[in-house]
């Protein structure tokens, strides 16, 4: 495929591969922040591609994963409602609250609906002006774009039966909270590149510097990734820590300025909450005054949902890279994508689902030769 | 193949009946006309003709093959088919992965209150049309109606009987180390079809579903000697579930090459926008052949002689017996393992 299968290219990995085992001479442990990363990782076998003195550690980047248990209960609640057309992206459906997901939901003659954008949610509610219609607002700075002119449009048009549940969240602050954590193993970071072709990378500076990190914005497709890889061991094997962008083909500095007028607009800076990690300040994104009306939470009055993570679930440990996921005694067997315990387990991009469906076979030998 | 215009041939006046309606089921006149004019004229046979409850028919010695499935799609139509079409395709289909010559099939209808009769009407001429291009015939069949919201427009459940006229056994038990793996040509063209009319997505061009019968290629493989161990045709889950079940089946290690699978690139844009797996999407006119290794060669030049199978490829070898599993070599060179879907396929956020 045009633009894709050019960075697919087997021989041009090996190449790339070579390059980073001439120029590793020591231990590095690098973490992709991004979930879509990490599928790529597993899913190609990147890592098998590296020498074995380079540790990938899979990031908190996967907005499904992160979004709290409570706020996937409150959609739960919202969705049951037979006013209610509830709306969101695929993957979030499976996600298991505390007691069930929206699957199940829907199942039972909720009204769930995917939708490709939160345009078409907007556009719902403006057909069925006798329902309420809500979206499931996820995501990094990458959705947030899209969110924030749903709600725009939605004022723009003075709709009063749409809604949304926000749970937008933020990479930077994540990035900061893992390496201020005492515990943190993390020598560099590949940044996600489609966050930065949105937001650009000049927040990241401070954090390179703060912390001496090398930040290397980075793309998804196997040379990206490996590219993104080789730059981070040169700035680690010579000492230096910038933030470099490996994905110049769709990252500028600065990034794309309406998007973020229309996210700063709509949107401000909250603290959130994320899933198997807890609260971090300054992390996620609030609806303004402004739009207040178009609150979910707000306007269906929502019970307060506070809810207890599966005990057995090493989730947490995981989107921090304490843990891989087949390290965790549950993995592939108590917990499956059929009957996940976290939502690492369910998201097609989280680290314990991308281990389960393409390496189950590795952790099972290892057990048996133990 | 198009339907005869609607109000010039259909046979039930549209004037008076421009939808299907409640009587229609009720085994009163109305019904007894619905079965006249449109199933019995549309699907007319001698076997049909009798007009009997059940039918009767002489069946050519040999083993028989035997199979039913329900077609459920939304919408009915779609770029490259129809609900009716596709019922006969994958009816004919599911007897040709036993190597069966297709010859009779049923055909029951669940059609909810309310659609309109011109939709009946052309989706039962596109299964007279499939039938007859597939040289089977449609002897008896049943029709209810359902309150309107009770179903989603149109079901159609089919049973088809074939007979076996070789004496190989085509099943997952007999697959064996060695055996070469085909697929019969590119794959996600049915599913990426319909997901795009459902939900309104636009590509660059149309994507039109695969919808084929493969029964005649299949009776060519096994004139030709060609010795086939097992075939399964690549419906919902796609090759993936395929390949699994077969691994499961026969207790062995297939090993796919990555970059041998053809995938249209249409299909490979879209299911990549979608976050979604070619391998896990549907066909309906697509079949994964296991073939013995020594007949690999010649198996590829009949398969890629016919017009519905001419993208053909030899995509992997079952490795040996030492447990089920489906390992993929990724464009890399990795080996990672192909696993079914779990679930439905929900397009993912970014």
């Amino acid at each position: 495929m045009k633009f894709l299968d050019e960075y697919r290219d087997g021989d041009l990995a090996q190449k790339l591969a070579a390059e980073i085992h001439r120029v590793t001479t020591r231990p590095w442990t690098i973490m992709e922040v991004c979930g879509g990363q990490t599928h790529a990782i597993v899913k190609f076998g990147i890592d098998e591609l590296l020498p074995p003195k380079i540790t990938l550690i899979h990031g908190p980047g996967c907005p499904v994963c992160v979004t709290p248990l409570e706020v996937i209960d409150q959609a739960l609640e919202i969705a049951a409602r037979p006013e209610v057309i509830f709306t969101s992206f695929g993957d979030m459906l499976r996600v298991p609250g505390s007691t069930t997901d929206l699957l199940a939901v829907k199942a039972k003659g909720g009204d769930v609906r995917i939708v490709y954008s939160p345009l078409d949610a907007v556009k719902l509610a403006a057909e069925n002006p006798d329902r309420e219609v809500v979206f499931f607002g996820v995501g990094f700075e990458t959705t947030a774009p899209a969110t924030a002119m749903a709600v725009y449009q939605a004022a723009a048009k003075s709709l009063k039966n749409f809604s949304l549940l926000i749970s937008h969240v933020l990479v930077p602050p994540a990035i900061e909270a893992l390496m201020s954590a005492p515990n943190c193993r993390v020598q560099a970071f590949l940044a996600a590149g489609h966050v930065c072709a949105v937001m650009g990378y000049e927040e990241y500076f401070p954090l390179a510097k703060k912390y001496q990190v090398p930040i290397v914005v980075t793309g998804f497709e196997p040379l990206d990734i490996l590219h993104g890889i080789l730059l981070t061991v040169l700035q680690l094997e010579s000492g230096r820590a910038e933030v470099e962008n490996q994905y110049v083909r769709a990252v500028s500095r600065a990034g794309n300025q309406p998007a973020q007028d229309l996210v700063r607009q709509v949107f401000q800076v909250v603290p959130r909450k994320w899933r198997g990690i807890g609260e971090i300040p300054q992390s996620g994104l609030g609806l303004r005054e402004t739009y207040a009306a178009f609150d979910a939470a707000k306007k269906f009055q929502l019970t307060d949902h506070r809810v207890e993570e599966p005990a057995e679930c090493i989730a947490g440990l995981i989107l921090q890279g304490l843990k891989k996921p087949h390290e965790c005694p549950a993995f592939g067997t108590r917990c499956t994508p059929e009957h996940p315990f976290g939502a690492t387990m369910v998201s097609s991009e989280g680290a314990c689902a991308a281990y389960y469906r393409y390496r189950r076979h590795e952790p099972t030998e290892r057990v048996v030769t133990q | 193949m198009n339907a005869p215009d609607f109000s010039a041939t259909c046979p039930l006046p549209i004037a008076q009946y421009p939808h299907v309606l409640m009587a229609h089921g009720g085994g009163g006149k109305l019904m007894h006309r619905l079965l006249e004019d449109v199933f019995g004229r549309a699907f007319r046979n001698p076997i049909l003709d009798t007009r009997h409850d059940s039918a009767q028919f002489t069946v050519p010695p040999g083993r028989l093959a035997m199979t039913t499935d329900s077609y459920v799609v939304r919408p009915i139509f779609f770029p490259g088919g129809d609900i009716g079409s596709m019922a006969v395709h994958g009816t004919v289909n599911d007897l040709a992965m036993s190597g069966a010559r297709p010859l009779f099939l049923t055909s029951a209808f669940i059609i909810e209150e309310g659609l309109p009769m011109e939709t009946l009407w052309r989706v039962v001429c596109s299964m007279r049309d499939a039938a007859q291009k597939c040289s089977v015939q449609i002897i008896t069949g049943d029709t209810k109606v359902v309150d309107k919201g009770k179903g989603d427009g149109l079901f159609i459940n089919t049973a088809g009987l074939g007979v076996i006229e070789h004496a190989q056994v085509i099943a997952p038990q007999n697959v064996q180390p060695g055996d070469a793996i085909f697929v019969s040509g590119d794959l996600g063209r049915h599913g990426m079809a319909i997901m795009a009319v459902r939900e309104g997505l636009q590509f660059e061009s149309t994507i039109e579903s695969d919808s084929a019968p493969v029964h005649e290629i299949v009776l060519q493989l096994l004139a030709a000697g060609i010795e086939i161990h097992c075939l399964r045709d690549l419906t919902r889950g796609g090759l993936a579930s395929a390949l699994n079940e077969i691994a499961e089946a026969a207790g062995v290690k297939i090993a796919v090459e990555q970059k041998a699978i053809p995938v249209r690139e249409d299909v490979h844009a879209a299911c990549e926008m979608l976050g979604l797996d070619p391998l896990h999407v549907a066909n309906e006119g697509r079949f994964v052949a296991f073939v013995a290794a020594r007949d690999a060669a010649r198996a590829a030049e009949i398969l890629r002689s016919s017009a519905v199978a001419a993208g053909a490829a030899l995509i992997g070898r079952v490795v040996d017996q030492s447990g089920s599993l489906v390992t993929l070599k990724s464009l890399l060179g990795a080996s990672r393992i192909l696993d079914m879907p779990s679930g439905e396929q929900l397009p993912r956020i970014c």
